[in-house]
C-alpha cells in the first residue's frame, strides 16, 4: 500500500491542533513552535504532491478510498486531480505563512491555533474529497472555526456582528446545497455518494435544471457570488490578519471549488441552462466590487471589495464552462488566493504599526517596512493582471473564455482592470509613499523577520507562476479536461 | 396467561430490569446502613452497578434477530427495545455521576432509587407489547420522575417543577388511557400487534381510529414534549434539580420515542396517511416554536428546554418518513430516529453535565453568568463547545451525521419541503447555540480569575460523553448499523 499522503496532509493540522491544546496554556512559545513545525510539514507534503502528480497521466491520483458506512454508501475517499492539486498547495502554503504571521498574538494563542488548525483540517477535507458526503462533512468543519476565531480574535468594534453574520450566512448555503446533495443521493437510486459515481448518474434534464441553482448558489454564497457577497468583505475587516489570509484566501476558494465540483460536475446539463444568468452576477461581482472597492477609505474594506471582484471572475469562468475560461478560474483561485493572502498580510504589518486603517491617516511607510511594501506592489501587480504576474495567466484566459460566450460581458468585464488598477495606485501611493506622518515618527519599526520571510514566499510564488506559467498551467489543463469531458466534450 | 412450559431464556429477555431492581435493593439497604458521610459514594455505586449492568447485558441479554413476543404477550424482544434499554443504562449511569456530586440533593438513597424505578419503566416502554403493560410502564416511568422533579424540597422553583410536571402529566395520562380503552372497544385486543391485525381485518371508522389515535398522541407528545403538548418542559427543566433536567430531556424522552415509533409503526398501519400527516404536522410546530422561543431565552436550562423541544421535532421528521410505507424507506426513517436519539442523548446529557458542573459552583444558571468561562475553566468551555455544536448540527460531532440522516430519510420519503424546514430550524438553532458560545468564549467577567473546579464524577462523565459525541459523528457506521438492527426489528 502507498503512504496516504493525503490523509496526513488533511489531519495533520487537526491532530496538531488537539496536541496543542494539551499543552499547558502558559507555554506560549512552544505553542507556536508546534503549529510552525505541524504547518511546515503539511506544507512539504503538500509541495510534495503538487510536484509529484502526473500531469502526463491526468486524472484522480492519490486515490484512497476506505468504507465510511457502508450500508448507505458512504465512504472516506480522497484523491486529487489538475483542479484542486493547486488548492491543495494553496493552502498548504497560507497556513504555513498564517502561522508566521500570527508569531505575535498573546491572548490565548494556544486556543488560536488550534482553531485555526481544525479549520484547515475542513479546508484540506474539501479539497480533495471525492465523496458527496465527505465533502459536506468537512465543509461544515471549515465553516465553525471562523466564528470563534473571528469573534475573539478579530477587531472589536464589528467583530461579534460580523462574526455571526459569516456563519449564518455560509451555514444557509451550506444546509441549501446538502438538500440538493440528498436529492442526488437518492435520485441516482446507486446508493453512493461516491462523487466518481455520481457524476455517471445520468440524472434527468428537468431534474438537474431544477436542483442546479440550489447546489450551485449553496455553495457560491462562500465563493462571494453576488448578491450573497455581503458577508465576506465584513468578515475579511473584522478578521484577525491570519484569519483573514485564511478566509479571503482559502474560503472563499473552497466554496467556488465545491460549486464546480457539486454543481458543475454533478449537474452538468443544469450548468449549461443556469450559465447565463450566473454569468451576469459574476459581472455584477467582478466590476461592481471593483467600483466599491475603489470608494473605501478603509485599507481592509478595499482590499475585502477586491477579493468580491476577484471571485467574480473565478465565476465568470466557471460560466463560460469553455476550455480557457475554466483554465483561467482554476489558475486565478490558486493566484487570487496567494495575493490576497499577502494583501491581507500587509495590512495586518501596517495595522499593527499606525493602529488605524483610515487611508488618508496613512502614509510613508515604505521607509517603515520596505519589504512589506515590495509584496504589496508585486500583490497589486498581480491584481492588475500584469504580465509576468500569476493575474495574468489567470485573468487572460478567463477573458477569453468569456468574449467567446458573451463579448459585450467581457467588454464590460475588463472595465474591472481599470478600476482595479486605480485604487491599487491610490492605496499603494497614499499608504506607502509620500510623508510618514507626524504621530507615527518614532513609534514604528520594520516587520519582524517571520512576517517577511511570509511575505517574501508570497510574493516569489506570484512571481515564479507568472514567468513560468508551465508550472501550474499544464496542471489545471489536465483538471479542466476532465470537467469537459463530463460537459459532454463542449 | 401461561400455557406450556415455562422457557427461562424469558428471563434472561428482561434481565435488565431484574438487575436494575437488585440495584435498587441494594441501594437502598445501603442507604440504611451507611453513615451520612459516606452517602455520596452512592452514586457511585449506582453508576457503577449501571455501566456493570449494561457491560453484562451487552454480553448476554442480546435479542436474536427474530423477534418474539413473551410473558404471554407483554413484552416483545428485539432489537428496538434492547437498544433503547442500553440508551437509559447509559443516561441513567451518566445522571448517577453528575448527582453524586450535587450537593444541594439530601436523601441520596431515595434520590437513586427513584431513578431506578424511573429507568425500569423505561426500559418496559421501551418493549411493552401490549396498551396495558405500556401504560404500567409509562406510570413508572413518569411517576418517580414527579418526585425527582420535585426534590429539593427546600427551593420553591424545585417543588413546584415537581408538581407541575405531576399535573400535567397525570392529565395527559389519563387522556392517553381514555385512547387506549377506545382502541380496546374498537379491536377488542390490548395488544398493540394483534391490534394491527384487527383493525386491518375489521371495517373501523377511519375517524374513529384516527380520534383515538390523538388521544394516544396527547400521552406520547407529552413525553417527548413535542408541541402543544411542550408547556411543561422549559418550567420543569429549569426548576428540577439540573441532574433530572438532564435525565427527562433525555433517556425520558428517548424513551417516549421508542413507544411513539413502536404504536405508529404497529397499531395503525390502517390510517398511515393520516397519522404521517399529524406527525408531519406536529414536527414543524415542535421544530419552529421550540427554536424561536429558545432564541429569547436567557437562563440556560430554559434554553436548553426549548431547545430540546426542538430536537424532538427534528426526530419526528425520521417519524414522519416512516409514515410512507415503502419498506426500505421506512427503514431509513426508523434508523434515523434511533440514530438521532442515539446522539441527542450524548450530546443533551453533556449538555446539562456542564450547566450542572457550572451551577454547583457558582449558584447561577443565567446565561450572562457564563461570561469568561474559557478563561475559568477552559477544560468545561471545551466540552461547552463541542456539546453545543453538536447540538447546532456540525461536525464532526455526533449531532451533524445525526441530522444528515433524518433529513435524508425525509427526502427519500419524497419529503423535500420538510428536510428544507428542517435545515432552515437548525440555522435559528445554530444562531441561539452560539450566542452562548459567545458569551464563554468571547465575554469577559470580572470573576474570570476565579477557577471553576470540577468534580472527578463530573470530570470522568463529561470526558466520557466528549468523547462519545465525537465518536458518533466520526465512526458512525457501528451505531448506524446498531440502528438498522434495530428498524429491521420492527416488520
Amino acid at each position: 500500500m502507498q503512504f496516504p499522503i493525503l490523509s496526513v496532509i488533511v489531519f495533520t493540522p487537526i491532530v496538531a491542533g488537539l496536541l496543542i491544546l494539551l499543552l499547558p496554556e502558559e507555554r506560549k512559545t512552544e505553542v507556536r513552535m508546534a503549529a510552525l513545525a505541524a504547518a511546515t510539514f503539511a506544507l512539504l507534503l503538500s509541495i510534495w504532491v503538487y510536484f509529484a502528480y502526473d500531469v502526463a497521466a491526468g486524472g484522480y491520483q492519490f486515490v484512497e478510498k476506505y468504507t465510511w458506512l457502508p450500508s448507505l454508501g458512504i465512504s472516506y475517499h480522497v484523491g486529487v486531480d489538475g483542479m484542486n492539486t493547486p488548492l491543495v498547495l494553496l493552502t498548504g502554503v497560507v497556513m504555513f505563512t498564517g502561522v508566521l504571521i500570527s508569531w505575535g498574538i498573546d491572548d490565548r494563542p494556544r486556543e488560536f491555533f488550534a482553531f485555526l488548525f481544525i479549520l484547515a483540517t475542513g479546508v484540506f477535507g474539501v479539497f480533495v474529497a471525492l465523496d458527496l458526503f465527505m465533502l459536506f462533512f468537512f465543509y461544515e468543519i471549515a465553516v465553525f472555526p471562523m466564528y470563534l476565531l473571528i469573534s475573539i480574535w478579530g477587531w472589536k468594534v464589528t467583530r461579534e456582528y460580523a462574526a455571526m453574520k459569516l456563519t449564518l450566512y455560509l451555514f444557509i448555503g451550506s444546509v441549501v446545497a446538502l438538500v440538493g446533495a440528498l436529492a442526488m443521493y437518492f435520485t441516482s437510486g446507486m446508493g453512493t455518494f461516491d462523487m466518481l459515481a455520481l457524476e455517471q448518474a445520468g440524472f434527468s434534464p428537468e431534474f438537474q435544471r431544477f436542483w442546479f441553482p440550489f447546489v450551485f448558489l449553496g455553495f457560491a454564497v462562500l465563493g462571494g457570488i453576488f448578491p450573497f457577497h455581503n458577508w465576506s468583505p465584513d468578515g475579511h475587516v473584522a478578521a484577525p490578519t491570519a484569519v483573514s489570509m485564511f478566509h479571503a484566501g482559502v474560503l472563499m476558494k473552497l466554496g467556488a471549488f465545491a460549486a464546480l465540483r457539486v454543481g458543475v460536475m454533478l449537474l452538468p446539463e443544469g450548468a449549461k441552462a443556469h450559465m447565463w444568468w450566473i454569468i451576469l452576477l459574476a459581472l455584477v461581482n467582478v466590476v461592481y466590487g471593483a467600483f466599491i472597492a475603489s470608494v473605501q477609505t478603509d485599507f481592509k474594506y478595499v482590499i475585502g471589495f477586491s477579493s468580491v471582484s476577484h471571485m467574480g471572475l473565478v465565476m465568470m469562468g466557471f460560466a463560460t464552462l469553455s476550455s480557457n475560461g475554466l483554465l483561467g478560474s482554476g489558475v486565478q483561485m490558486f493566484s487570487h488566493g496567494i495575493m490576497t493572502a499577502l494583501f491581507f498580510a500587509v495590512v495586518g504589518i501596517v495595522y499593527d504599526q499606525a493602529h488605524t486603517r483610515e487611508i488618508p491617516k496613512l502614509g510613508g511607510f515604505s521607509r517603515v517596512v520596505p519589504v512589506a511594501t515590495f509584496a504589496f506592489i508585486v500583490g497589486g501587480l498581480v491584481s492588475m493582471g500584469m504580465p509576468g504576474f500569476s493575474g495574468f495567466i489567470a485573468e487572460f484566459p478567463i477573458f477569453m473564455g468569456v468574449w467567446r460566450t458573451y463579448p459585450w460581458i467581457a467588454i464590460v468585464a475588463v472595465i474591472s482592470i481599470v478600476i482595479t488598477a486605480s485604487y491599487i495606485i491610490r492605496v499603494v501611493g497614499k499608504v506607502f509613499f509620500g510623508q510618514l506622518p507626524d504621530e507615527f515618527q518614532g513609534h514604528t519599526h520594520d516587520a519582524t523577520p517571520l512576517d517577511k520571510v511570509a511575505l517574501l514566499l508570497l510574493s516569489a510564488i506570484l512571481i515564479i507562476v507568472g514567468v513560468f506559467p508551465s508550472v501550474m498551467v499544464p496542471l489545471v489543463q489536465s483538471g479542466v479536461d476532465n470537467v469537459l469531458r463530463l460537459m459532454g466534450g463542449a | 396467561v401461561f400455557t406450556g412450559t415455562f422457557d427461562p431464556s424469558i428471563l434472561l429477555a428482561i434481565f435488565p430490569e431484574i438487575s436494575i431492581v437488585v440495584l435498587g435493593g441494594l441501594i437502598l439497604i445501603l442507604d440504611l446502613i451507611l453513615a451520612d458521610k459516606y452517602k455520596e459514594s452512592l452514586g457511585w455505586v449506582t453508576a457503577g452497578g449501571l455501566s456493570l449492568i449494561l457491560l453484562a447485558s451487552l454480553a448476554v441479554a442480546r435479542p436474536e434477530l427474530e423477534p418474539r413476543l413473551i410473558w404471554g404477550g407483554m413484552v416483545r424482544q428485539d432489537w428496538l427495545g434492547f437498544i433503547f434499554k442500553m440508551v437509559f443504562l447509559f443516561g441513567a449511569a451518566v445522571t448517577a455521576l453528575f448527582s453524586t456530586g450535587y450537593e444541594r440533593l439530601e436523601k441520596r438513597g431515595e434520590f437513586y432509587l427513584l431513578m431506578l424505578a424511573s429507568t425500569v419503566g423505561m426500559s418496559f416502554m421501551a418493549s411493552a407489547a401490549d396498551l396495558i403493560m405500556l401504560f404500567l410502564a409509562i406510570e413508572t416511568t413518569s411517576i418517580p420522575l414527579y418526585v425527582l422533579a420535585g426534590f429539593i424540597i427546600r427551593d420553591d422553583k424545585s417543588t413546584e417543577a415537581g408538581f407541575k410536571y405531576l399535573l400535567f402529566g397525570a392529565m395527559t395520562s389519563s387522556v392517553m388511557l381514555y385512547g387506549f380503552s377506545l382502541l380496546y372497544g374498537f379491536a377488542g385486543t390490548t395488544n398493540i400487534y394483534e391490534l394491527a391485525t384487527r383493525i386491518m381485518s375489521g371495517d373501523l371508522p377511519v375517524v374513529a381510529l384516527s380520534a383515538s389515535l390523538l388521544l394516544v398522541l396527547v400521552g406520547f407528545g407529552f413525553k417527548i414534549s413535542a408541541v402543544p403538548m411542550h408547556f411543561w418542559a422549559p418550567d420543569v427543566y429549569e426548576g428540577a434539580p439540573t441532574p433530572v433536567a438532564g435525565f427527562l430531556s433525555t433517556a425520558s424522552k428517548a424513551a417516549g420515542f421508542a413507544v411513539l415509533v413502536r404504536v405508529l409503526l404497529v397499531a395503525f398501519p390502517a390510517i398511515t396517511e393520516q397519522w404521517g400527516a399529524i406527525a408531519a404536522a406536529i414536527s414543524v410546530a415542535t421544530m419552529t416554536l421550540g427554536n424561536l422561543l429558545a432564541l429569547t431565552q436567557s437562563n440556560i436550562k430554559r434554553m436548553l428546554a426549548y431547545s430540546s423541544i426542538a430536537h424532538a421535532g427534528y426526530a419526528l421528521i425520521g417519524v414522519v418518513a416512516v409514515s410512507t410505507g415503502v419498506v426500505s424507506v421506512t427503514e431509513l426513517g426508523v434508523t434515523s430516529v434511533v440514530f438521532y436519539l442515539i446522539a441527542y442523548v450524548i450530546t443533551n446529557l453533556a449538555a446539562f453535565g456542564v450547566v450542572a458542573a457550572f451551577g454547583r459552583v457558582t449558584g447561577s444558571d443565567e446565561i450572562a453568568a457564563y461570561a469568561g468561562l474559557s478563561r475559568r475553566a477552559p477544560g468545561l468551555s471545551l466540552v461547552m463547545l463541542v456539546a453545543f455544536l453538536s447540538l447546532a448540527g456540525m461536525p464532526p460531532l455526533g449531532g451533524f451525521v445525526a441530522k444528515v440522516f433524518v433529513f435524508a430519510a425525509a427526502v427519500d420519503a419524497g419529503l423535500v419541503w420538510l428536510a428544507v424546514v428542517g435545515v432552515l430550524n437548525s440555522i435559528v438553532g445554530l444562531y441561539y447555540y452560539m450566542t452562548v458560545l459567545k458569551v464563554v468564549y468571547l465575554y469577559r467577567s470580572e470573576e474570570e480569575h476565579v477557577p471553576v473546579p470540577l468534580k472527578g464524577s463530573y470530570a470522568l462523565a463529561l470526558g466520557i460523553l466528549a468523547v462519545g459525541i465525537l465518536l458518533v459523528g466520526t465512526f458512525f457506521a457501528p451505531w448506524f448499523d446498531w440502528a438498522t438492527t434495530a428498524a429491521a426489528a420492527m416488520f
